[in-house]
């Protein structure tokens, strides 16, 4: 018994008091922000670089929908392109994660375009499903961390549930293998209406570098309008929580 | 005619130096060859090559550090039967499996020929994870537990069926594919080294480091590129940090399936440490962006390896205190011991690399074996354990995160020694290929041997890409683990592997 104390008491206090403000390393790769004085023949450079095929050239913006926070554009162009440590990168809708040369302020949330029921039912309880579709399990370790000692979003009474019928929303990770379509399509069928859909992750948005895959499917997105988009390469717990609050209208 | 041979990890080999043999003559060599206890099948696979498929095995020699080539050719397009090495050489059927799920190849006398991941190049599309006949008995006594593909948790998907005698496993069949994402045709597809580099990234992303190294070396071996000793060191404390981190989660996860909720709670954090000191050096939890072709962009200062060193001390001395009550607690050691066990024959027979084989006395490690990178100067001890429990592999994680831990420390001091840490090389991402080459990078991640294969053309494009996770051979060892053993038991025992379902499943 003591020694469980002893454990306990060195355990100390692991939580993170305020979600909402964390403070986080500096060294997070979060939000870019791109001087405006960007050249064209920069511009050029690193949109040849990129992996992900996130930089449009002109005029210069960087999608974090298809980024990858692998950072080497920032690498290549220093003065022009930093990474800061802004993890609050969800959006409800897909072009606010679009970052435009010159802007530097927090990533837009369209509050008026949230549907009604959302936050009417899901404020002070939203469980979710999770699928992972081809995930490489980044994501799906993160999305675990949320919940853990540290992040604990079941203070807000948000949490993963072990059945789409226990569930008021689905969150997709992976760019949806063609193995997965239809069980993805089945699970997303038994959660009972009102129901939302949350992507977490580059892949799941915009199909990461699976993108032109052959083996992957993604139709069910096509067909099936998103709530919330959470970028990352993994998302951060951090960015997974401010997101969904900002969708359920939890200040 | 001599086998091919590789001696360096990585290393590579001119196509043309390699024998093509007739299939009979291939058999023979192979099946020699695997008879000694010292040598194991890394890899073996097809590569179409116009109308004909040219099959490469790489075999590890454990105690001479090399790798032996094989080759054979087939014609391509049609059904072929060739007699199956897995046969008489068991750890053979995975690839056989990968290879006539591929080609189409029929191998006879093979112990059970049925779809490996229902690639979408595969031979027969009629076959689909939804139409496959699992194994069945029929028997009124028995009954039958269907789990996945989505399973309860925020996991990947995968399908387990359990064939229950009241509530006892009397047989577990997993079958996966569901994860498929083409993968390996995508080293094809892009020909940028950055791109090809985060797609390493993301065989398997709680091994990211693993797989990338093992990308690295490739792509380094191609082009004669030396790997300084700064930059070895770094990439093995980074190979070292990923195996604490799943390490220490796994135990949190082992204790949370047996509800000894202090032992969850309180190694928790200690991986929420690791994985934040790895974003501390790189901007990212899982070290994605850490690994490089040719160089790195985080030559850590004399800051951050201290902030390192603190940091791995505190978890260490919180660690040891921690699992010293877990495992000496009877309500803890009662779930573990003698449970989900696979014996020292089993893990050999099936090929078991790794985490899966050093549980069970069976001493597979590429550190120790195919050295690279800080490992070549620098020996890190390979623990095993014998009984090959679930208590085996808690231990051996116990173990192995106290000796990545001072192995940790060890390359600290070395870095802070080495003088010449002037003028090091930056990543490179227009290095040209050697042309018409064979080249295989092997790391040892976390779950165990991660074995990259490529084949270069006329322009030192990869026209070839091959990919083995440590999973592909230890899914099985889960399957073993829990014969016998209560249904409930399950969850631990699969718990206690972790296996990867995209890394098997590319």
């Amino acid at each position: 018994m003591l020694r469980e104390f002893k454990i306990l008491r060195r355990h100390g206090i692991q939580y993170i008091p305020d979600l909402r403000n964390a403070k986080v390393s500096d060294n997070l790769t979060g939000r870019p922000v791109i001087d405006k004085a960007i050249t064209a023949e920069e511009a050029d450079m690193v949109k040849k670089v990129c992996p992900a095929g996130a930089i449009n050239a002109s005029p210069f913006s960087i999608d974090m929908g298809k980024c990858l926070f692998c950072k080497e554009c920032s690498f290549m162009l220093p003065n022009r392109i930093r990474f800061t440590n802004d993890y609050k990168l969800a959006s409800n809708r897909r072009e606010n994660l679009i970052i435009r040369a010159g802007e530097d302020k927090p990533v837009q949330f369209s509050h008026h375009s949230v549907r009604p029921e959302i936050r009417r039912l899901f404020r002070h309880a939203l469980k979710l499903r999770q699928v992972s579709a081809g995930g490489d399990n980044s994501c799906e370790m993160e999305l675990n961390a949320a919940g853990n000692v540290n992040f604990d979003m079941g203070r807000y009474g948000i949490e993963f549930v072990a059945s789409p019928r226990h569930a008021d929303g689905i969150v997709i990770t992976g760019p949806v293998s063609e193995n997965m379509a239809k069980a993805l399509k089945m699970t997303y069928d038994a959660i009972p209406e009102p129901k939302i859909i949350i992507l977490a992750g580059v892949d799941a948005i915009r199909g990461g570098m699976f993108k032109n895959s052959k083996a992957i499917n993604r139709e069910f997105l096509a067909l099936h309008r998103a709530d919330l988009y959470v970028p990352g390469n993994p998302v951060h717990p951090l960015t997974f929580i401010n997101g969904v609050l900002d969708l359920i209208g939890v200040k | 005619m001599e086998n091919a041979l590789i001696n360096t990890n990585p290393g590579a080999i001119a196509l043309n130096e390699i024998p093509v043999v007739d299939y009979n003559e291939f058999y023979d060599r192979c099946r020699s060859l695997l008879q000694h206890e010292q040598n194991h099948c890394l890899n073996y696979f097809g590569w179409p090559d116009g109308k004909k498929i040219r099959y490469f095995c790489l075999i590890a020699d454990d105690k001479q550090h090399s790798i032996y080539v094989l080759s054979h050719v087939q014609p391509a397009g049609k059904t072929i039967q060739l007699k199956a090495l897995s046969a008489e050489i068991t750890a053979m059927q995975v690839f056989e499996r990968e290879i006539h799920e591929k080609y189409g190849v029929d191998f006879t006398g093979h112990p059970w020929l049925k779809p490996l991941r229902y690639a979408f190049n595969r031979y027969d599309r009629s076959k689909t994870p939804t139409t496959y006949p699992f194994y069945s008995i029929a028997s009124e006594e028995l009954h039958q537990v269907g789990v996945g593909p989505v399973h309860a948790g925020i996991i990947e998907p995968g399908h387990f069926r359990f064939i229950c005698n009241g509530e006892n496993i009397l047989h577990l069949e997993i079958q996966l594919g569901y994860q498929h994402r083409g993968i390996e045709n995508l080293f094809v597809q892009h020909k940028a080294l950055l791109q090809q580099a985060v797609l390493a990234e993301q065989i398997a992303g709680d091994t990211t480091i693993g797989h990338s190294v093992a990308y690295a070396g490739i792509a380094e071996t191609l082009t004669h590129f030396a790997e300084p000793a700064p930059l070895g060191i770094i990439r093995s404390i980074a190979l070292e940090m990923e195996r604490i981190a799943i390490h220490i989660g796994d135990t949190a996860a082992l204790c949370t399936d047996i509800a000894y909720q202090l032992g969850q709670i309180s190694l928790e954090p200690l991986r929420t440490t690791v994985i934040n000191t790895m974003l501390e050096w790189c901007g990212n939890r899982f070290g994605k962006g850490f690994i490089r072709p040719a160089g790195s962009h985080y030559y850590p200062d004399k800051k951050f390896l201290t902030l390192l060193r603190s940091n791995l001390n505190d978890i260490s001395e919180r660690f040891t205190e921690i699992t010293a009550r877990i495992y000496s607690l009877p309500g803890v050691l009662a779930r573990f011991e003698e449970c989900g066990m696979v014996s020292n024959e089993q893990v050999r027979q099936i090929g078991a690399v790794g985490m899966a084989a050093r549980m069970s006395g069976l001493a597979r490690d590429i550190r120790i074996s195919h050295p690279s990178m800080a490992y070549k100067d620098t020996i890190i001890s390979s623990v095993t354990f014998d009984s090959g429990d679930v208590l085996a592999r808690g231990l051996l994680r116990k173990a192995e995160v106290i000796e990545s831990i001072n192995y940790i420390f060890r390359l600290i001091d070395q870095y802070n020694s080495l003088t010449d840490n002037k003028n090091l090389p930056e990543p490179d991402f227009n290095l040209s290929f050697r042309q018409n080459m064979l080249a295989i990078g092997l790391a040892e991640g976390w779950r165990g041997e991660i074995c990259h294969t490529a084949i270069t053309d006329d322009n030192g494009n990869i026209i070839h890409y091959k990919i083995k996770d440590p999973s592909l051979h230890n899914w099985m060892a889960l399957a073993l683990a829990v014969r016998k053993e209560e249904i409930s038991n399950f969850p631990v025992n699969n718990k206690s592997f972790n296996l990867s379902y995209c890394g098997f499943d590319l």
